[in-house]
């Protein structure tokens, strides 16, 4: 430790006593993996990955396959959750959920984040009335409730929006495939989940302003997207990658209670809100616990996923976490 | 500070209005007819017309909205469509508001009895076993959904082990309570250990604090006398921000609880499609949100003087 901080001031003169130089990558993965359940977060968050992409591989049955002689069977070999109502696998329905999941919340997420970006970074740098006018529609869209909002909007876009799409050759077999519904969902989600990031965007870049690299590269006359994209944004960026890291488990979250209230991805697409709210009706029947404990279970286990990452990741990127 | 005030009581109106356009807007371009869900199957063209000119709904939106707004300011919301037919929606919402009060207050009373002295104990008692089981039970708190808790619990007391009522509302001192209060709880709880935990260990580690120990003070004269002090201000703020995410918790969990409240009439006015009825339950929600975060704000600064707005 002594010699560690020793290093730091006499950088240079004394090369063999500096500690080894690493990649960044490898210093950030060296600070990351100290925290064990990110670690355990991550390794949650691959899984889901893979079971997103390889679902059609990985799912014994067909989603929408139904058995009427195998209704609500308790969990077996041939049917390792059981089956729901109409004799459909269980779980193959959570395995394809996981890619109604993984195409809405990062997307749902990526919009969000690069609005709340773009807002934030404009009303911090420009300030004055530009700063005046996006801190006002956040503040409308803050004192919107927010699940409420996202299900006006996308009860309100789905119709139109479907009818827009069935207009062209190109777009038509989307709408039946269901992923009309999708692009409903992720625009009502990243309309809700802009303005948090746009406000924590805006607190870094006028705390940042009045750093003197900053003002050393105003003095230059450096242009002003130059200072915005080359000096304020990559020194806003670390809360902002936290962000998203929590964000994508609020996502996974809104799309399952958007769902749970019957709004947005629609059946036979499976998705583990609506997984919960067909089945939660049975919840007196034997077989009940299953079909409603699995798909309940992958949620939390997911928010709890992307909550412990975005613990690892302030840890890793966070100078004043070094411990 | 009084002008920061009179500057948001009047920033205030224009939110209201803009946030009222929008819902409006959306509740008339939105899907679901309400003629339709009110006639169902047996709809010719003509009585739909008809009802549609009864109901006020072939005007233009801007003359609708202006209409809407004059009646608004004198009270009238107008009356439910479709899930009390003919009710006025001031009445309905009435109704249902002091319940859900009631049980967000338990929610909330739940977050600072239970939440602040678990944060307290984890903060004093850091990276030990108790602080660890705290710290998991946190994020639980805030990521398990309320959709899953809500039927766990219904099938572990209501169902396997015949302890509690499934759901119903016989008033705040009742067992009937227990269950949704756990649900709804479940997040404040949560969110004030964490901030609890996180601003003592902060303030624990401020000069003060190590003068006050160099001076001999007893650890509890430490915490009851300086620390506590300034550990628990800002859990002010979460009190405001507290306010939207409850009425949206309590959106699901009235529900699935069959509590008679506005997060209930909310949901089946969405189901519904009654538009008077979500327009107004919004424009509640978003004028108790603004005020209450106002009321923080202009409170902080008060508890917390070196806090100024200009």
């Amino acid at each position: 430790m002594a010699q560690a901080q020793l290093s730091g001031i006499k950088t240079g003169l004394q090369a063999d006593v500096l500690p080894p130089r690493r990649h960044p990558l490898a210093e950030f993965w060296r600070r990351y993996r100290r925290n064990r359940l990110a670690v355990v977060g991550l390794v949650i968050a691959i899984l889901f990955v893979i079971t997103g992409v390889g679902a059609p591989w990985i799912a014994p049955y067909s989603y929408t396959e139904q058995n009427l002689d195998a209704v609500e069977l308790p969990p077996s070999l041939a049917h390792p959750l059981g089956t729901d109502d109409l004799g459909r696998d269980q779980f193959s329905r959570l395995v394809w959920a996981a890619r109604t999941a993984l195409i809405v919340a990062p997307s749902a997420t990526v919009v969000g984040v690069t609005l709340g970006l773009v807002f934030g970074l404009m009303a911090g740098y420009f300030g004055g009335w530009v700063d005046r006018l996006i801190m006002r529609l956040s503040d409308v869209l803050f004192a919107f409730p927010g699940l409420l909002f996202a299900l006006l909007i996308a009860a309100t876009l789905q119709p139109r929006f479907e009818a827009w799409l069935l207009r062209f050759e190109v777009t038509k077999p989307w709408v039946r495939s269901g992923y009309a519904e999708f692009l409903v969902v992720i625009t009502a989600l990243s309309a809700v989940g802009w303005p948090g990031l746009a406000r924590l965007v805006r607190g870094q870049i006028l705390s940042l302003r009045r750093e003197p690299f900053i003002e050393a590269a105003e003095a230059l006359g450096i242009p002003a997207h130059r200072i915005l994209f080359r000096h304020l944004l990559p020194n806003a960026l670390p809360p902002v990658i936290v962000a998203i890291s929590m964000g994508m488990g609020g996502a996974i979250l809104a799309e399952a209670s958007l769902s749970f209230l019957g709004i947005g991805i629609q059946p036979p697409t499976p998705s583990w809100g609506a997984m919960i709210i067909n089945n939660f009706q049975y919840w007196r029947r034997p077989s009940a616990p299953w079909m409603l404990w699995a798909p309940g279970l992958v949620v939390a286990a997911l928010v709890f996923a992307f909550n412990f990452i975005g613990d690892g990741l302030n840890e890793a990127l966070n100078p004043r976490e070094r411990r | 500070m009084f002008r920061y005030i009179v500057n948001r009581v009047l920033w205030l109106p224009v939110l209201l209005l803009i946030i009222s356009f929008i819902t409006f807007a959306l509740g008339v371009y939105g899907p679901g007819d309400p003629v339709q869900q009110l006639l169902g199957q047996r709809s010719d063209p003509e009585t739909v017309a008809r009802i549609r000119r009864e109901l006020g709904l072939d005007r233009p939106l801007l003359v609708q909205y202006a209409d809407y707004v004059g009646r608004a300011l004198r009270g009238d919301f107008g009356e439910s469509i479709t899930v009390a037919r003919g009710q006025p929606v001031a009445k309905l919402i009435a109704r249902g508001l002091w319940v859900s009060i009631q049980l967000n207050a338990v929610a909330v009373a739940l977050g600072v009895v239970v939440g602040v002295p678990l944060g307290v104990l984890a903060a004093i008692r850091r990276n030990t076993l108790l602080d660890y089981v705290t710290t998991a039970g946190v994020v639980m708190g805030i990521s398990l959904p309320s959709f899953l808790t809500a039927p766990i619990l219904l099938w572990l007391l209501s169902y396997k082990v015949r302890l509690l009522p499934p759901g119903g509302w016989d008033g705040l001192f009742s067992r009937s309570v227990i269950l949704p209060a756990i649900v709804l709880g479940a997040g404040p709880v949560a969110v004030f250990a964490r901030q609890t935990r996180a601003n003592l260990i902060e303030v624990l580690d401020q000069d003060y604090v190590r003068t006050a120990r160099a001076k001999g003070l007893p650890e509890v004269l430490i915490l009851g006398r300086h620390a506590l002090r300034n550990a628990l201000i800002p859990l002010i703020t979460i009190f405001g921000l507290m306010l939207g995410g409850l009425v949206t918790g309590a959106f699901i969990t009235e529900t699935i609880f069959g509590i008679p409240g506005i997060g209930r009439l909310g949901f089946r006015a969405f189901s519904a499609r009654d538009y008077p009825i979500l327009t107004a339950l919004t424009l509640l929600i978003a004028v108790s949100y603004t005020l209450a975060n106002l009321l923080v704000d202009v409170l902080y600064a008060f508890v917390d003087p070196r806090i100024r707005y200009e």
